[in-house]
């Protein structure tokens, strides 16, 4: 192009990428992109302030008390592990397989298919209390007395993520290009071989960020967990999928709601502690989408 | 490929290493068909979650008539003289998700904008997973800081202007920022997809950048920003716990942006920590909200879906 051609063309026309209109529009794209970043800024630095006059060990080694000088959140730090553990593994090999059957094997065409398509989708906007009072009404079906048990909680939560899952895979997979499955086909290779060599191995970076994404909104939840009946005094860790349990979220929405100042601190302190680990999670999952995912 | 080698496909075989070809179809069909199986856990979900909503909440119908439910204005599940009139709830709920998308909407659709058609690739790589981390901050530490910092700091103490201890404003709010990045992210991924030849081809009948933007790219994307929106407005009108924290806990209808209201879900949160009996009209009472949710975030789902369908372009 010749370029001192062209720039009289646009300094002429109205249309100019100079002109008011357009640097006006620049700058509310800014500042709608700074506004987010500026309170999620005033949000951390709020919270790590408030919480920093309890943020020590206590947090870790100590449980719940009356009295805020002796409380902390160590059964909440473990049950959260517990409950998100869990979920993992239910949830992550169900979601991988459902959406290889949905993007590698079903016929798009088909009724069925279609409608667990659409089904998916709608889950995936489903208020998560309402997965709350799923496991309610299944776990008072069973029987269940006492449903604040780490298994319920974690059946809740992964039917809440399950869908998200599910989607991330199917776009991790349909971003793998089809000549990649092509070509093995072409070397012989069945169908099955070709998604579980081939195809799925591709779409690992983008599976494993979308999933570890899924299970950090998994814990991060409470709705569920406090329908199930999981805010409650909790003395002792977790120990198993039968155990009781309470989790940060919990614990934090249980000391927001006490009149005493001294636990709204606690309540900062174990939410700087319940963001770090998110944060780590989710550095996690930008680390591998960055470094591992090919764009084709 | 020798039929032994084929590991383990000829354990599954009936009739012997000759037909390994065939046994190995046979295994392919068992796995496809445990994939497929796994698919339909999410029609059973949805069946139980249809089930375990309708069975409670006939049971409470059978007590409190559809018209007093729908059309009641006084809400007052555990009192003495009850009442079950759920305008309460609903006015409170529409109050936040409109103050919600009133933030939500203008700027994710900004920030969408600005990363997709002028950021560099090396700014967006930066900026956006940034902006992410406001989806992955935990609701409760969300509601956290909208009772602590925003009612009883910024509304309070700097405007000055009068409230109570909650207000649907600070939860509303916090709320919309809470749903910039599910409005952005979707919708910058649908402009993305728009292939770059329809930009050159703009640039090239004269349009400027802005120009490009709003009149080429945004209506090509336009299916995937309109279910990015629908997608917000579902997650704020189902969100719990920053409203279950700041927007109050006393059911009354909600008639501005200052006073406190309890929503739907605050509501089944908050009848949550009491101890309902299992088959009790309380306990039903919380299934008839819960129905009353999901079939409004069925419904707003519903309609984006069939939008999308209806306007979605391939490239």
């Amino acid at each position: 192009m010749a370029s001192s051609k062209s720039k009289t063309l646009t300094t002429r026309a109205t249309n100019s990428e100079y002109s008011l209109r357009p640097m006006i529009f620049y700058v509310t794209l800014w500042f709608s992109l700074i506004f987010g970043l500026m309170f999620l800024a005033t949000l951390l630095f709020d919270i790590i302030t408030t919480g920093s006059g309890r943020l020590d060990l206590r947090i870790f080694t100590e449980f719940p008390s009356s009295s805020p000088e002796r409380a902390g959140a160590r059964p909440a730090i473990l049950g959260s592990i517990w409950v998100i553990g869990t979920t993992a593994l239910i949830t992550v090999p169900l979601g991988v397989a459902s959406a290889i059957h949905l993007e590698e094997f079903a016929n798009k065409k088909s009724r069925i298919n279609r409608f667990i398509e659409i089904n998916v989708q709608n889950l995936a906007a489903v208020p998560s209390v309402v997965y709350g009072l799923l496991a309610l009404a299944f776990l008072s079906a069973l029987g269940v007395g006492d449903k604040n048990i780490v298994i319920a909680g974690a059946f809740a939560l992964s039917l809440l993520i399950l869908p998200v899952v599910i989607i991330s895979t199917r776009e991790a997979l349909r971003a793998v290009p089809v000549e990649i499955r092509m070509g093995s086909l072409a070397l012989g290779a069945t169908p099955l071989q070709t998604t579980l060599r081939s195809t799925l191995p591709a779409a690992v970076p983008g599976i494993a960020t979308g999933s570890i994404l899924a299970l950090s909104r998994a814990l991060g939840e409470a709705a569920p967990l406090l329908l199930l009946g999981a805010l409650v005094f909790v003395s002792f860790d977790p120990n198993g999928f039968l155990s009781g349990y309470t989790t940060m979220p919990i614990q934090i929405f249980n000391w927001t709601g006490r009149p005493q100042e001294e636990f709204h601190v606690l309540a900062a302190a174990t939410s700087v502690v319940l963001m770090g680990l998110l944060l780590m999670m989710n550095g996690l999952a930008i680390f591998i989408r960055n470094k591992f995912q090919k764009r084709y | 490929m020798t039929a032994t080698s084929s590991g383990s496909g000829v354990s599954l075989s009936h009739s012997g290493s000759a037909l390994a070809p065939k046994s190995k179809r046979r295994l392919e069909a068992v796995v496809r068909g445990g994939f497929a199986v796994a698919a339909g856990v999410s029609v059973v979900t949805t069946i139980g979650i249809v089930i375990a909503l309708l069975t409670p909440s006939l049971e409470f119908f059978r007590e409190v008539s559809v018209i007093e439910f729908v059309f009641g204005d006084r809400w007052a599940p555990r009192f003495a003289d009850a009442s079950f009139g759920v305008l309460p709830l609903v006015s409170a709920t529409m109050w936040t998700t409109a103050i919600a998308l009133t933030f939500a909407i203008p700027l994710g659709l900004g920030a969408a904008i600005f990363l997709a058609e002028y950021a560099s690739p090396r700014l967006r790589k930066i900026l956006k997973p940034v902006l992410e981390l406001l989806a992955g901050i935990p609701t409760v530490v969300y509601g956290l800081f909208a009772l602590f910092f925003i009612q009883s700091v910024v509304i309070k103490d700097i405007f000055g202007w009068e409230t109570g201890t909650f207000s649907v404003l600070a939860a509303g709010f916090v709320m919309g920022v809470m749903i910039i990045p599910t409005i952005a992210s979707i919708s910058e991924d649908a402009m993305s997809a728009v292939p770059m030849s329809m930009r050159q081809g703009s640039a090239a009948l004269g349009a400027n950048r802005m120009q490009t933007s709003l009149r080429v790219v945004f209506p090509a994307a336009i299916s995937g920003i309109v279910a990015a929106i629908i997608l917000g407005v579902s997650r704020a009108v189902g969100e719990t716990m920053i409203v279950a924290i700041a927007a109050g806990q006393q059911a009354r209808v909600v008639t501005g942006l200052l006073e406190q209201g309890q929503t739907m879900t605050g509501f089944i949160a908050s009848a949550a920590l009491g101890d309902s009996r299992v088959g009790s009209i309380e306990y039903n009472t919380l299934f008839a909200v819960g129905l009353l949710l999901f079939v409004l975030t069925l419904t707003i789902n519903f309609i984006a879906i069939s939008f999308v369908r209806r306007i979605r372009k391939e490239y």
